[in-house]
C-alpha cells in the first residue's frame, strides 16, 4: 500500500453514525433497549401508525450540543429537521427524519495522533481533522435475514427504529487507512468523554461510512470517490479503505476511470462489492418536516452545556503533566479513556502520590485487565482500594511483590486490600528478630558465599537476600533484609 | 325512524332535565343512521353495540351526579381519518383495509373526557383528498338536501350526518376547505380553527402543515361548545399551540356593533362565481350591518395564487405522508409479490385510488431533484405572501367575509372527470389553510333549493370573534334552523 | 409545449412506488400536465428575498423530557401485520443495501 501512496494521494472523508445514550427514542417515548424481542420496544411513532407524530427528545438535543462543543463546532441557534424519502422495510414512515440544509453543528475539528510511521523518532505528531457538520437523525430498524426466522423472506424488527443518532462528517483530509482509524479512535474517545454515547461498535452504536478517492501526487483536482457503507469495527474500516485504495490505484494505473458508487464491505471475504452506482442513485426529495418546527436553541442553553462540559482528553493530558508531574507518554496513556483517567485520578487523590499510582495503573492494573479481557469500566477494583494497597506498600506493611501478586484478584473480584492481606497472612515481616534469624541461617548455610562477599564480591549479596526472602515467604522487606545481611557479614 | 336529533344545546338541556337518556339518544341516532344511510352513505362504520354500552355508562354516571363535561351522553361521529383504539380507520381507502388502531387520537380522549359517545366513522374522500366524497373507495356520500348532489368534501359524511339530524356534532378535518365547504353544501356550521388549536395526534395526515380538525354543528353556539372540548395544547403534537383556550361560549354576546367586516375586493368579482351565491353573501353582510357592524373593502392581493400554491404544497407533503402505506406493518398487502419492489408497487397501486395517486405523483414530482426550487420552494414563498396578505387585511378589520364556495353543491359525477376543475372549487377556502387563520362557514341562504355558505375568516387564535359574528347573524336569520325536507 | 412527459411521469411513479397501467400513465400525464400548466401561474409572482413559510403560525420547538413510556403491547404492535413471524414483520427477501 505504501507504494501506491507514493504515486497517489488518498483523499478520505468519514461519516460516522453514533447512537446517543438516551433512555427514549429521538421522536417518541419508546424505550431504547438492546437485545429485546422484535417489536417489543415500539410505540405508534416507531411503527409509523397512521396519525402518529414526532416530538423531539430534549436530551438528544443536549447531547448533540455537547458533541458539537467537544469537537469545536459552531452550534447553531436554529436547525431544521427534514425528511429524507426512500422506501425500505426497516424505514417505517417511508422517510427518515434527518437534518439536511440546516444541521445543528458545523465547522469543527479534532486533533488526532498520527500513526507511528510518520511520527518517527520525534515522538507522536498530531494532525487537526476538520469536522464539516454534525446533524441529528433517527436510526432505522433492522431487517433480519436469518432463514430460520424469516424463511425465504426477511423479518423486520423496529425496536431500533427511531434511536437517536448523530451523523458526524469529517473533511476529506485523511490520507491513509491508518489515519482514518486514528481519527475514529480519537472521535470515539471524545464522545465517550463527554458521555453522549457508549459508542460500542459491536452493538452498532458507532458505525462509519468511508468516502475514498485518489489523485496523483501534486494534483489538486479531486478524483471520483466511492462510499463504502456501514463499517462497524476499526479493523474493517482500515481493511476496507486499504482495499479500496488498492482497487482504485489499479484501475487508474490501467488507464481506467473510477465510477462513483456506493460499496458494501464484506468482512467474511475481505472484499467490497458495488451496491449501486450514481446512475441508479435514489432521489431523496428532502424537504423540511411539516410535523416539526425549526429547532431553536437559546444561546444561554448552549452556554450552560459548555460550562458543564467534562474536561476533554487534550486538556486533561496537559493537566496531568502539570499537576501530577507525569511524562507526556504516561499522561497520554492515562487519558486514553475517560474511565481510565478518572480511575487514575481517584486513586492518586486517595494515595497522595500520583507517580506511584500512574506506574501501578499503567503496568499492573492494565496488565491484569488485559489478561482477563476486561475494560477498566468492568473492574471490581475501586480506585480507593488500589490506593489503600499502595499505601500498605509505601508504609512497608506489604511488600511490592505481595501487592503485585494480589492485584489480579482485586481487579477481578474487588475487595478490601487490608483484609485480604490479613486473610492471606501477607503482612510484611517487620519483626527484625525473624529476619535476623533467617539471615543467620542463610549465612550459616552458605559459608562460601559469605566469604566471597567479605572478599569484596558485593553482588553475591543478592543471592543471600533471595534465600532470606524465601525463608520469610516474600513477606520481608527486601531493604530490611539487605541491611541486616550486610551488617551481619561485615560485623 | 324518529325525528331529527336537535341541536347540541337542546339535547344537553333534555339530558340535564332527564327528559331523555343518553341511551335513548344513541338509540335514536343509530336508528336514523341505519334508516337514512341507505340513501346518504354518510357512515363507513357504526359502533352500535359499544356506543349503546357507553351511553348506558353515561346514564349511570349522570345518575351518580358524575357528569364528565359538556358532551356527557351526546352521540358524536368522527370522520374516518381519526383513530380510536380498537376501532378500524380506513380513510376511505382500500389500502387501510382491516386496520384496527391500537391507540387513541388526542381528540378521542378529549371527547371521551367530556362524556361524548362516539357512534361511528363517517365517509370522506380517500385520505381527505377531494371536495365531494366521490373519491371514497366505498362510494360517495349524498347530500341530504338533494341526494343527486354531493355533500361536498372531503368531510362530506360528517356534514351529511349533522345536516340529516343523525348526530348533533361530527368532526371533520380541513386541509384546504374540507370542513367549511361541506358545511356550506349541507347548510350547517363548520369551523376550521387556527392551525395548531386542535391536536393532530391521531388524525391521519394528508398535508401536515395545513391539516386541522374542527366541528360540524347546527349552530354557532354548538360550535363554541365543541371547540371548548376539542382545543388545547397537546404534548404529542409538535405543532400544537400552547396558548390558553378561551371560553368561546362567553363570546356569543349577540353584539356586533362597531365590529369591522372586511370585504376582500378579490373575492367579490363576478367572474367564476354563481351570482346567486354572491348575492346571498352580500345580503348576509347587509344583515350584519343592520345589526351594527361596519364594513370596509380590504385587499388580499395574492388570492389568485392560492389554489396553485396549495396544490403544490399539499401534494408534496402528502406524497411523503403516504409513503408509510407499504403493505409491511398494516393494511392491504398485494398477493404474490416476488420481491420488495413488486410488493410496494402492487400494494400501493391496488390500494390507492386515482386522485390519491395523482397527488402522490404531483407531490413526488415537485419535490424531486431539479424541481424543488421551481415548484415547492416557490410555493412556500408565495405562501409567505398569502400569509402577509391576511396579516395586512386583518389589521384593518375584525373578520373577513367571503362566499365559502363559488356555487351550491354540484351533482355527483359532474366534475369527476376533470381534476383541475374540481380543485378550482376550493378557491375561497385554501387561503385560510395557507395562512393558518381560523375560518367558519355558516348557512346564509338558498339557491335552487340548495344551501349557500357564508365564510368568515379571522385573526390567528381569534375564533371567538368568528363565533360572535356567526351567532349574531343566526339571531337575525333562520337559515341555520332549516332542515332538509326528505330527512325530517 | 407539454410541461411533463410520460417518461417523467413513469420515473416519478417508480420513485413513489406506483405501478401505472399504460392507459393510466397516459391519463395521468395529461392531467398532471394541465395542473402544472395551471400552477405555472406562480412564476409571475416576484418572490425575490421572500423567506419560505413552512408553518403559517409561529411555533417554538417543543421538547420532550427523556423519559421512556410503556411501549405498545407486542400483540397490538403486530396485530395488523399482513404477514409476520413471531413478533417480527415479514417481507420478501431484502438484499442488504438495496434501497428498493
Amino acid at each position: 500500500m505504501s507504494r501506491v501512496l507514493e504515486k497517489y494521494e488518498a483523499v478520505i472523508g468519514l461519516e460516522v453514525h453514533v447512537h446517543l445514550k438516551t433512555a427514549s427514542k429521538l421522536f417518541s417515548n419508546a424505550p431504547v433497549v438492546y437485545g429485546a424481542e422484535p417489536n417489543h420496544a415500539v410505540t405508534p411513532v416507531c411503527l409509523a401508525l397512521p396519525g402518529s407524530l414526532p416530538v423531539l427528545n430534549a436530551k438528544a438535543v443536549e447531547f448533540a450540543i455537547r458533541a458539537g462543543l467537544a469537537t469545536h463546532c459552531k452550534v447553531h441557534p436554529q436547525s431544521v429537521f427534514a425528511r429524507k424519502n426512500y422506501f425500505y422495510p426497516d424505514l417505517p414512515k417511508g422517510y427518515q427524519i434527518s437534518q439536511y440544509e440546516e444541521p445543528i453543528c458545523t465547522e469543527g475539528w479534532i486533533e488526532i495522533e498520527l500513526p507511528a510511521e510518520k511520527g518517527g523518532a520525534e515522538g507522536p505528531q498530531t494532525k487537526r481533522v476538520g469536522i464539516t457538520r454534525i446533524h441529528m437523525e433517527e436510526d432505522a430498524g433492522k431487517s433480519i435475514h436469518d432463514e430460520v426466522v424469516a424463511g425465504t423472506g426477511s423479518a423486520v424488527d423496529l425496536n431500533r427504529a427511531g434511536v437517536p443518532l448523530l451523523e458526524i462528517v469529517s473533511e476529506p483530509v485523511l490520507r491513509s487507512a491508518a489515519e482514518a482509524s486514528a481519527y475514529l479512535r480519537a472521535l470515539r474517545s471524545i464522545l465517550r468523554y463527554v458521555d453522549v454515547s457508549e459508542a460500542d461498535m459491536e452493538k452498532g452504536q458507532f458505525r462509519c461510512d468511508a468516502n475514498v478517492s485518489l489523485r496523483r501526487r501534486g494534483e489538486s483536482k479531486l478524483g471520483t470517490r466511492t462510499e463504502t457503507k456501514n463499517l462497524n469495527s476499526f479493523r474493517f474500516v482500515e481493511a476496507a479503505i486499504g482495499i479500496e485504495i488498492e482497487r482504485q490505484a489499479k484501475l487508474l494505473d490501467a488507464g481506467g476511470r473510477v465510477i462513483q458508487a456506493t460499496l458494501l464491505y464484506d468482512p467474511a471475504t475481505n472484499k467490497t462489492r458495488v451496491m449501486r452506482t450514481k446512475e441508479n442513485a435514489d432521489d431523496y426529495r428532502y424537504f423540511p418536516d411539516p410535523d416539526l418546527v425549526p429547532l431553536v436553541i437559546d444561546p444561554a442553553e448552549i452556554e450552560r452545556v459548555r460550562r458543564e462540559l467534562p474536561e476533554l482528553p487534550d486538556r486533561k493530558r496537559a493537566r496531568f503533566q502539570a499537576e501530577h508531574g507525569l511524562s507526556e507518554y504516561d499522561a497520554r496513556l492515562l487519558t486514553g479513556s475517560r474511565a481510565l483517567a478518572d480511575f487514575f485520578e481517584r486513586a492518586a487523590k486517595a494515595l497522595g502520590n500520583a507517580k506511584t499510582v500512574a506506574n501501578w495503573v499503567l503496568r499492573d492494573v492494565l496488565q491484569a485487565l488485559k489478561e482477563r479481557e476486561l475494560e477498566i469500566e468492568q473492574t471490581k477494583l475501586e480506585p480507593e482500594a488500589l490506593a489503600a494497597l499502595l499505601a500498605l506498600v509505601e508504609s512497608g506493611r506489604v511488600t511490592a511483590k505481595s501487592a503485585r501478586d494480589l492485584l489480579p484478584e482485586l481487579v477481578e473480584r474487588g475487595g478490601d486490600p487490608a483484609a485480604l492481606v490479613r486473610a492471606r497472612g501477607l503482612e510484611a515481616v517487620s519483626d527484625t528478630g525473624v529476619i535476623e534469624a533467617a539471615a543467620d541461617e542463610a549465612i550459616a548455610a552458605s559459608p562460601e558465599m559469605a566469604a566471597r562477599y567479605r572478599a569484596g564480591e558485593e553482588k553475591i549479596l543478592n543471592a543471600l537476600i533471595g534465600q532470606v526472602m524465601k525463608k520469610t515467604a516474600g513477606k520481608a522487606s527486601p531493604a530490611a533484609v539487605k541491611e541486616i545481611l550486610a551488617r551481619k557479614l561485615r560485623g | 325512524m324518529g325525528p331529527p336529533l336537535g341541536t347540541l344545546a337542546g339535547l344537553r338541556a333534555d339530558l340535564d332535565a332527564k327528559r331523555v337518556s343518553s341511551r335513548e339518544l344513541v338509540d335514536a341516532c343509530l336508528a336514523r343512521a341505519e334508516a337514512l344511510d341507505r340513501k346518504l352513505h354518510a357512515f363507513l362504520g357504526l359502533r352500535a353495540e359499544r356506543a349503546r354500552a357507553e351511553a348506558a355508562e353515561s346514564d349511570a354516571r349522570r345518575a351518580r351526579g358524575e357528569v364528565r363535561g359538556a358532551l356527557e351522553g351526546i352521540p358524536v361521529a368522527l370522520k374516518d381519518n381519526m383513530v380510536q383504539r380498537g376501532e378500524p380507520t380506513t380513510c376511505a381507502s382500500r389500502i387501510l383495509e382491516g386496520f384496527v388502531s391500537p391507540y387513541d387520537a388526542t381528540i378521542v380522549r378529549r371527547l371521551q373526557a367530556a362524556g361524548a359517545v362516539i357512534v361511528g366513522r363517517t365517509n370522506l374522500d380517500e385520505f381527505a383528498m377531494g371536495s365531494s366524497t366521490e373519491n371514497s373507495a366505498y362510494g360517495p356520500s349524498r347530500n341530504p338536501w338533494d341526494v343527486s348532489r354531493t355533500p361536498g368534501g372531503s368531510s362530506g359524511g360528517s356534514a351529511a350526518a349533522v345536516a340529516a339530524g343523525i348526530v348533533p356534532l361530527a368532526l371533520g378535518s380541513d386541509t384546504g376547505g374540507s370542513i367549511r365547504q361541506p358545511a356550506a353544501c349541507t347548510g350547517i356550521v363548520g369551523m376550521k380553527p387556527t392551525y395548531g388549536r386542535v391536536s393532530r395526534y391521531g388524525l391521519v395526515a394528508f398535508a401536515s402543515s395545513l391539516d386541522q380538525i374542527g366541528p360540524f354543528t347546527r349552530s354557532a353556539a354548538d360550535c363554541a361548545t365543541a371547540l371548548e372540548v376539542l382545543c388545547g395544547h397537546d404534548p404529542f403534537d409538535s405543532t400544537s399551540l400552547p396558548e390558553p383556550v378561551p371560553r368561546f361560549s362567553e363570546a356569543l354576546t349577540g353584539d356586533v356593533s362597531g365590529l369591522v367586516i372586511g370585504l376582500p375586493k378579490e373575492y367579490f368579482v363576478e367572474e367564476g362565481v354563481d351570482p346567486a351565491v354572491l348575492a346571498a353573501v352580500r345580503a348576509a353582510v347587509a344583515e350584519l350591518e343592520k345589526a351594527g357592524a361596519k364594513t370596509r373593502e380590504v385587499s388580499l392581493p395574492h388570492t389568485k395564487y392560492g389554489i396553485a400554491c396549495y396544490y403544490l404544497i399539499a401534494p408534496a407533503e402528502a406524497s411523503s405522508n403516504l409513503a408509510r402505506y407499504d403493505g409491511v406493518r398494516y393494511g392491504l398487502r398485494a398477493k404474490d409479490a416476488e420481491n420488495l419492489t413488486e410488493l410496494y408497487c402492487r400494494t400501493r397501486s391496488q390500494g390507492f385510488g386515482a386522485e390519491v395517486k395523482r397527488r402522490i405523483l404531483l407531490g413526488t414530482y415537485v419535490l424531486s431533484a431539479g424541481y424543488y426550487d421551481a415548484y415547492y420552494r416557490k410555493a412556500q414563498q408565495v405562501r409567505t405572501l398569502v400569509r402577509r396578505d391576511f396579516e395586512g387585511a386583518l389589521a384593518g378589520c375584525d373578520v373577513i367575509a367571503t362566499p365559502t364556495m363559488p356555487e351550491v353543491a354540484f351533482r355527483i359525477g359532474e366534475k369527476s372527470g376533470d381534476p383541475l376543475r374540481m380543485y378550482l372549487n376550493d378557491v375561497y377556502t385554501v387561503s385560510a389553510n395557507l395562512a393558518g387563520v381560523p375560518g367558519i362557514s355558516i348557512p346564509c341562504g338558498f339557491h335552487e333549493g340548495m344551501p349557500i355558505g357564508l365564510q368568515l375568516l379571522g385573526r390567528i387564535l381569534d375564533e371567538a370573534t368568528l363565533l360572535r359574528v356567526a351567532d349574531a347573524y343566526e339571531r337575525c336569520t333562520d337559515w341555520h334552523s332549516r332542515r332538509p325536507p326528505e330527512t325530517a | 409545449m407539454s410541461r411533463i412527459t410520460r417518461q417523467e411521469v413513469e420515473r416519478v411513479a417508480a420513485l413513489a412506488r406506483l405501478e401505472l397501467a399504460p392507459d393510466e400513465a397516459e391519463r395521468m400525464t395529461s392531467q398532471l400536465d394541465a395542473i402544472l400548466d395551471y400552477v405555472a401561474l406562480l412564476s409571475e409572482v416576484d418572490t425575490t428575498g421572500i423567506a419560505p413559510t413552512s408553518h403559517a403560525v409561529p411555533l417554538r420547538t417543543p421538547l420532550r423530557d427523556d423519559r421512556p413510556g410503556p411501549p405498545l403491547d407486542p400483540d397490538d404492535a403486530v396485530r395488523n401485520a399482513p404477514e409476520r413471524e413471531g413478533s417480527a414483520f415479514l417481507v420478501p427477501k431484502v438484499i442488504e443495501g438495496e434501497e428498493s
